[in-house]
């Protein structure tokens, strides 16, 4: 792996860490992570992603891996984690949670430091770690999203997820001092509809958690994504959108939010 | 698969089995001692290895089994499901004043309340020795105070006859969690969560209901109506026009 570092490389020695969440699952959380790794790999960043969904890990369904080495082998020191980061479809690496991990839906100090260990170890070697973390506001969740840089919170235009995602923005505004959380609109009927999410989003976390705040809690809008036949096509034929259907407006919209992620 | 003459149905022992069942008030299978009849026996002793024997109510057993289930789904459909457990508040007290006998029969009444405040589709269980469960599958979040305490109020409005001229009433105790959508967990960590709540209603005072908060639980009623107020829309992170509410 080039360790040398040019000019313009970023200057961190380590990858910057973002943590994908969402209030409600089922959102397309996993599969976002996973198409927006894509996206990040085609810039040229070094991308990857840890399935930090410990409760329900579906990563590989989303890529169509079938592991035999997981994070869970990592935790229970039956694998190294250079054995255990794989490759994907997409030109990034993976560490898969495996669905051994059921007792970790619970949080235990050895889980927090173990993930944390496996945190320190990859950053060195990566510009981007993405962390899928689970849905809700889980002690897991919160944990997890706690050892990121930034947030990505996934939303749909749907009022159960809308009001899950407040929640979350919520609670990681007053428990993480969080006071800028990006914003990805998924399944949005036309490109531009996330704005108006957005915009609700915004309004109340103004009214109701800035105040309580330091400073103004800022919702940075990445884009969104249309809901697209492409889509459905690729998830039914566990394909990355961004690879199999680069041309579609899905493929496309999650193009610019990896590019706005990568600013 | 070479075909195999029907089991000599004559040669097993059943005796014990047979008694079982009548002594629990089962209906025995009748006519022919057949395939037929020898399910309708293995069916009548599953049925009593489910149920508490006091009550009625499903057991330990059956209850772990509906509970390890509901958690399942709930992982894979992100459905919301309540778990309450209930405690009858200073049992001791009828069992040491009353004797064991009216104890029992609080219980039974007990149990009986708790069943007709439910759904069919709802698990009733006996848990411990003066401790029941009930595990409601789609119960929205929204709601869950609302029955927990129905089922509560119930019981303590409930007068329990334990001679003809002694009627008492009992209050219980409600601790309750949703089982954590999208999350595989498991039955185990379902009812540590539930008991701690059961745990801080009792230190409370007991005779009252403490749920664990969930996400709904941190939006009010007033955010929500906000969040769903329309209002000007807000550009992309990186659109020409500066947004108002931004300082640029």
């Amino acid at each position: 792996m080039n360790a040398s570092a040019s000019p313009d490389s970023r200057a961190t020695a380590r990858a910057r860490i973002v943590a994908v969440t969402s209030g409600k699952g089922g959102v397309g959380k996993t599969f976002f992570a996973a198409n927006a790794a894509a996206a990040l790999a085609r810039r040229g960043l070094r991308v990857l992603v840890l399935d930090a969904d410990l409760g329900l890990a579906n990563l590989d369904v989303v890529l169509n891996l079938h592991p035999k080495v997981t994070l869970h082998d990592v935790f229970t020191d039956q694998a190294t984690l250079e054995q255990a980061v794989l490759p994907a479809p997409g030109g990034f690496s993976v560490l898969l949670a495996g669905s051994g991990l059921v007792e970790y839906s619970r949080l235990t100090p050895e889980v927090r430091e173990k993930l944390l260990a496996v945190i320190r170890e990859v950053t060195p070697r990566f510009d981007v770690v993405l962390l899928d973390t689970g849905a809700g506001i889980s002690e897991v969740v919160l944990y997890t999203v706690s050892l990121a840089d930034e947030v990505v919170v996934v939303v749909t235009p749907e009022p159960t997820s809308m009001t899950d995602a407040y929640a979350t923005i919520k609670v990681l505004a007053t428990q993480q001092s969080r006071r800028e959380l990006s914003l990805v609109v998924n399944q949005v009927q036309r490109v531009g509809d996330g704005r108006g999410v957005a915009a609700q989003l915004q309004q109340v976390v103004d009214r109701f958690v800035s105040p309580g705040a330091d400073e103004p809690v800022k919702l940075r809008l990445l884009g969104d994504v249309p809901s697209d036949a492409a889509v459905r096509e690729a998830v039914r034929k566990r394909q990355l959108v961004v690879e199999s259907l680069p041309g579609s407006e899905a493929a496309q919209a999650i193009g610019s939010v990896a590019a706005r992620l990568a600013r | 698969m070479k075909k195999t003459d029907a089991p000599a149905l004559d040669h097993l022992h059943l005796e014990a089995a047979l008694q079982l069942l009548e002594r629990a008030g089962h209906a025995l299978p009748g006519g022919r001692r057949d395939a037929a009849w020898l399910q309708g026996v293995i069916d009548g002793l599953c049925d009593l290895s489910s149920r508490d024997a006091l009550t009625g109510l499903a057991n330990r057993r059956q209850f772990e089994l509906a509970l390890d289930r509901e958690a399942d789904r709930t992982a894979r459909s992100g459905e919301a499901a309540l778990l309450l457990l209930f405690d009858v508040d200073h049992f001791k007290q009828v069992n040491d004043r009353h004797g064991h006998a009216a104890g029992d029969f609080v219980l039974q009444s007990v149990a009986r309340s708790l069943q007709l405040c439910v759904r069919p589709m709802d698990t009733v269980a006996r848990y411990g020795g003066e401790e029941f469960a009930i595990v409601l599958p789609s119960c929205q979040p929204a709601f869950g105070l609302q029955v927990a305490e129905r089922i509560r109020l119930t019981v303590e409005m409930q007068a329990i006859c334990i001679a003809p001229d002694l009627a008492l009433s009992v209050t219980l105790s409600a601790g309750g969690a949703f089982a954590p959508p999208w999350v595989r967990s498991s039955g185990r960590l379902w009812i540590e969560r539930a008991d701690a709540q059961l745990y801080r209603a009792k230190g409370e005072g007991r005779n009252r209901t403490c749920l664990e908060p969930t996400a709904l639980s941190m939006v009010s009623a007033e955010e929500k109506s906000l969040l769903f107020t329309t209002s000007a829309a807000i550009p992309f992170d990186d659109d020409p026009v500066a947004p108002s509410h931004r300082p640029t």
